[in-house]
């Protein structure tokens, strides 16, 4: 049984357990922040999904938002507060849209994707801004979630909502892991590096895109619907473009060596963050960006560089670009 | 592509050294703090967290100004340097020991809960945005934490979202009574107002006051005629298309509660084009400005300030300070975000003084219900069981007086509280709909 999952499918499982270990050992206010990094951590995998197949999404805020809305206007107007109907919910709206948009966006590469995602959530952002129904940009608050039919209170809530945040969020990274192995996976690292070749192959790089494209929406959304539950609150500025750019900058500065590093670079990035801030309430965005500039300059591959330097992904792509500069030097 | 990948590996032995230094760091800043010692011989100390918008669009107009009057404020309390009834030290004694947070995250409520459990603060006193607020305020009630609100505008807080507050407490008037205070100037200076327009934000702020002004407008004159609605985006910066349909639809007002560089922009692009002198316009935020724009600004333009603050505030010895004060340290004048952040301090240390004591539930309590005197006159805590403040407020003229280069409000009509705000229990657009009943004007 074991002997199917890789390493990084026995670290993800592992973690479930050690996450909601921790729930109950560390501080209270680190929890808080593993529990949000997890909601935007998700997000961060599914930008860096698509980073693998040389696609740059520049407005994956929109399906965290949507995630999000769907599950606090699923409660606002049909009064629904189960857990798992909310992330059922949430990733279904993103899957639909997701599938809608893709058949445009799946035509276009490099920055015209880039460009167009970010159009696309700009769209959203506008009008839920104009919405007063929705509470315009103040956005609206969201009741505590019920599981099946229960509905704990006080430490019990904060402990079952952690709980229910670990698990579906280790779980889709573990899927968005399996896809990127799988064969559609690699085609998709495939179209990054000659997508006319694998043309060529006879698969079709626009099918691979959009299936790249509406997992890493649906995952994006079930990280919303976290997020929001954890939060108490949405607003439109889950889908601005400042929320999609950091979701880019965190999938480049943990590195897309792999799907574990974008959900530990966000938490580790929350961290640097608020002790930024502690330290220097007025300046802190020069902090981050130092730390963020020096990251690039001593570890272009990402914080996971650290902590797998020399993984068999790494040597094997090394030792393919050494042949190809080969190749085509002679 | 060869050489750029090895001096990334070139590099792998001695950053993973300086990560475990930087991670040293971290851990060593967080034993610092939680080792510093407790002070000593007595002195008690208030933790209280301070969270504005320190960067960002609303860090200039709004978070930077309050940043200043709580560290202004902070100092003087400490030394008991505020004028009667404020002279004396401390918080009941306590000195106040601030930390600042910046209001402009994405993880708002885990950085509340950062405040509450890792720093420990004993209060929190922040939040300008609307939004801010609305997620804020059933985290403190549920984290059982005095928290203040400050200066955040939408009436919702209390009415709809934390409808029993305990531990909630807003120190400022919500935003409604800006706007039913601006239609009654109107009808106070027998402003023709048979036709009015609205250019406000296409965002809650902008749509909840041209909501007020429009529904309050249309109670007190009955059978006016709105002219044209424009909703341009926030942070536009250019107003063309809009003042083109405001003087083609001639409206006898025009309302707009842009705050900030819009608003300035506004003011600029609209006076050039005469839109000042063709309609009377009426601009809730205003007061920000009045320093800034000198001549720019028409004469005549009705300005607000979200309350009887800044140049509308009424005389006395407590303004007198805070504008010394405030100039002498700064080189500028206090605008109303200020004055919401003293405001909010004095009716802290108002509670304190009379609990006599440091304890949360003792300052709460006294908090609730209470009245104090502010540099913007006299604030009760009427509302939401005491938790809601109300104050009077006031609305005057811009006049630019060119031989000395100062500007000036006059005409300044001021409205009691009571005339302006919903009585106990009645909501905000209830109120406006029932035509102000209950409104005490006289």
């Amino acid at each position: 049984m074991m002997k199917s999952f890789d390493r990084t499918e026995v670290t993800l499982l592992l973690c479930i357990p050690v996450l909601i270990g921790l729930g109950f050992i560390l501080p209270q206010w680190i929890v808080n922040y593993i529990q949000v990094s997890l909601g935007t951590g998700l997000v961060a995998i599914s930008v860096m999904t698509q980073m693998r197949s040389g696609l740059v999404s520049f407005g994956q805020g929109l399906f965290f938002c949507i995630g999000g809305y769907t599950a606090g206007m699923a409660g606002k107007f049909l009064g629904i507060s189960d857990l798992f109907l909310l992330l059922f919910l949430g990733a279904l709206a993103g899957l639909a849209i997701s599938f809608l948009l893709g058949f445009l966006l799946r035509r276009y590469r490099e920055i015209f994707y880039a460009m167009l995602t970010l159009a696309v959530s700009m769209i959203l952002f506008g009008l839920l801004s104009s919405t007063e129904e929705l509470g315009s940009t103040d956005g609206f608050n969201l009741a505590s979630p019920t599981y099946l039919g229960w509905s704990p209170e006080g430490e019990m809530a904060r402990y079952a909502l952690y709980i229910a945040t670990c698990i579906p969020a280790l779980l889709c990274a573990l899927l968005l892991h399996r896809y990127l192995r799988s064969p559609m996976g690699f085609v998709g690292e495939a179209i990054r590096e000659n997508e006319l070749r694998v043309e060529y192959l006879g698969t079709s790089a626009h099918k691979s895109v959009h299936i790249t494209y509406v997992l890493a929406a649906t995952v994006s959304a079930i990280g919303g619907v976290l997020w929001a539950l954890a939060l108490g609150h949405v607003d439109p500025e889950m889908t601005n473009w400042t929320t999609s750019g950091q979701f880019v900058f965190i999938s480049i500065l943990s590195g897309t060596g792999n799907i574990i590093s974008p959900l530990f670079g966000t938490f580790i990035l929350e961290i640097i963050r608020v002790y930024a801030v502690e330290i220097s309430p007025n300046t802190w965005q020069l902090m981050i960006g130092s730390i963020m500039l020096l990251t690039i300059i001593f570890l272009p591959k990402g914080l996971w560089s650290l902590i797998q330097p020399s993984s068999s992904v790494v040597r094997t792509t090394l030792k393919k670009s050494t042949k190809d500069s080969k190749e085509t030097s002679s | 592509m060869k050489h750029f990948l090895r001096t990334g590996f070139s590099f792998k032995s001695t950053s993973k050294k300086s990560l475990f230094l930087s991670l040293a760091a971290l851990s060593s800043l967080g034993l610092s703090s939680s080792v510093m010692p407790a002070l000593a011989d007595g002195h008690k100390e208030l933790k209280i967290g301070f969270v504005t918008f320190l960067s960002g669009g609303a860090a200039g107009p709004f978070g930077v100004p309050a940043r200043n009057a709580a560290e202004l404020m902070i100092q003087a309390i400490n030394k008991g340097t505020v004028p009667a009834p404020y002279n004396s030290k401390g918080l009941a004694g306590a000195s106040i020991s601030p930390i600042f947070v910046d209001e402009a995250s994405k993880q708002k409520v885990a950085d509340y809960k950062k405040l509450v459990q890792k720093d420990k603060v004993d209060i929190v006193v922040g939040y300008i945005s609307s939004g801010s607020c609305k997620a804020i305020a059933p985290v403190a009630e549920e984290a059982k934490k005095f928290t203040i609100l400050f200066d955040c505008g939408t009436p919702q807080i209390f009415e709809k979202i934390v409808t029993n507050p305990k531990y909630v407490f807003r120190t400022g008037a919500h935003a409604t009574m800006d706007n039913v205070a601006a239609a009654r100037y109107l009808m106070a200076r027998n402003i023709d107002a048979s036709s009015i327009a609205g250019i406000n934000q296409n965002y809650a702020w902008g749509q909840d006051s041209w909501k007020d002004f429009s529904q309050s407008m249309k109670a007190l004159k009955p059978g006016l005629k709105v002219s044209t609605e424009q909703f341009p985006k926030i942070y536009a910066g250019q107003y063309g298309s809009e003042i083109s349909v405001l003087l083609t639809k001639k409206p006898n007002v025009i309302h707009s509660s842009f705050w900030g560089g819009d608003m300035e922009a506004f003011v600029l692009q609209g006076s050039a084009r005469g839109v000042f002198k063709r309609s009377k316009v009426i601009l809730t935020t205003g007061e920000t400005a009045t320093n800034r724009l000198g001549t720019q600004m028409p004469d005549g333009t009705i300005i607000g300030a979200r309350g009887p603050h800044g140049a509308l505030a009424p005389e006395g010895p407590l303004n007198d300070w805070f504008r010394k004060a405030y100039f002498d340290r700064f080189g500028s004048l206090p605008t109303y975000p200020s004055y919401k952040m003293a405001q909010a301090l004095l009716g802290l240390k108002t509670a304190a003084d009379k609990a006599g004591k440091t304890d949360q539930d003792a300052i709460m309590a006294a908090l609730r219900g209470s009245e104090f005197d502010t540099p913007s006159g006299k604030v009760t805590m009427a509302l939401s069981n005491g938790h809601q403040a109300i104050q009077d407020t006031a609305y005057g003229m811009y006049k630019f007086d060119k031989s000395t280069g100062k500007s000036s409000l006059v005409d300044i009509q001021r409205f009691k509280a009571k005339c302006v705000n919903p009585p106990k229990g009645v909501s905000s657009t209830d109120w406006i709909a029932s035509n102000f009943k209950g409104a005490d004007c006289k």
